[in-house]
């Protein structure tokens, strides 16, 4: 008679995300989120990473740090923060791509603040 | 804390990206790892690929599940902007991913070793064929010194005319840092206002 042997805390990356691998928000992995009302808890019918999420997003970090850091697979990630947000739960903030003459400022801010840091 | 017209600062804060690519071993990471102001961070992609290309799973039909290492570094440039640099990942088998990654991003920096010159070949054929985003090279001085030119590297790469080269110590902070504001200033000089449509 043999044990099956429990794999640890192992499971299917779809078994968080419902069978769905894209998130429905632009979420690239230097996009900053934070949770829209860091002064709330996480409400409680929510799943337990989305729960860690919600409350590692109190300080606002990128969808790459907050895969790291609860050491979630990035596209679990990005499709569980699509799903908060889609609740209002986490605010997605602006990615800048310079893809538009408009965003030229921000890229020039950018070099200015490399020239002060890097002399 | 000082308050200001930003005074929430949830709505104001943004983030762009930078691109670093090279074959397998030759600075990326040190490069991000310099010029970051965190200690470069590792994240794992779990990647459904399809069987496509891949002769091992010839027999089955079931996709395969790769785990895919990525390290980024960060730079908060003011109070409202944050600059990641992503490494991509070196094994040319994961080039799918790096559509993922280019997108979005700035520019890329192509770190190339120049004792090992061929491997740096994908990464500019990648960024030339598509040419998408704007890219420049980075000869990585290991021990100080460099075997080409950078006319040589041009030509042996196939680096466009206007694509810049410079040479830098990718364990330099100071070093890695002008690679990034050399990156910078190349995709200003290409913005979407002077580039033609198409």
């Amino acid at each position: 008679m043999s044990y099956r042997k429990r794999r640890g805390s192992r499971i299917r990356p779809y078994t968080f995300t419902g069978g769905r691998t894209r998130s429905r928000h632009p979420l690239m992995v230097q996009t900053l989120v934070s949770t829209a009302d860091p002064s709330t808890d996480a409400p409680a019918k929510l799943m337990p990473e989305s729960q860690r999420i919600y409350r590692l997003c109190r300080e606002t970090r990128s969808v790459a740090e907050v895969s790291a850091e609860l050491k979630i697979p990035l596209g679990v990630t990005q499709v569980l923060l699509s799903d908060l947000a889609e609740l209002g739960l986490v605010y997605i903030h602006p990615t800048i791509t310079g893809n538009s003459p408009s965003e030229n400022q921000v890229l020039e801010r950018a070099l200015r603040g490399l020239e002060r840091l890097f002399q | 804390m000082v308050s200001n017209d930003f005074s929430s600062d949830i709505p104001t804060k943004m983030s762009t990206k930078i691109v670093i690519a090279g074959g397998f071993g030759a600075g990326k990471t040190t490069l991000v790892g310099s010029v970051s102001e965190i200690p470069a961070v590792t994240t794992e992609a779990v990647m459904t690929e399809a069987s496509v290309g891949h002769d091992d799973t010839s027999a089955t039909p079931q996709k395969v599940t790769t785990t895919v290492a990525m390290d980024f570094g960060r730079i908060t440039v003011d109070q409202q902007l944050i600059l990641y640099m992503f490494g991509t990942p070196g094994q040319t088998r994961f080039w799918f991913m790096w559509d993922d990654l280019v997108r979005g991003a700035v520019g890329a920096v192509v770190v190339v070793d120049c004792r090992r010159l061929a491997d740096s070949f994908e990464a500019v054929d990648y960024f030339e064929t598509n040419r998408r985003i704007p890219y420049i090279v980075a000869m990585n001085r290991f021990d100080g010194r460099l075997e080409y030119t950078a006319d040589q590297i041009r030509e042996a790469l196939e680096v466009s005319a206007s694509v810049p080269i410079v040479d830098f110590d990718a364990r330099d902070r100071s070093s890695g840092g002008t690679v990034l504001k050399t990156l910078l200033r190349y995709a200003l000089s290409n913005s979407p206002v002077a580039a033609p449509v198409g």
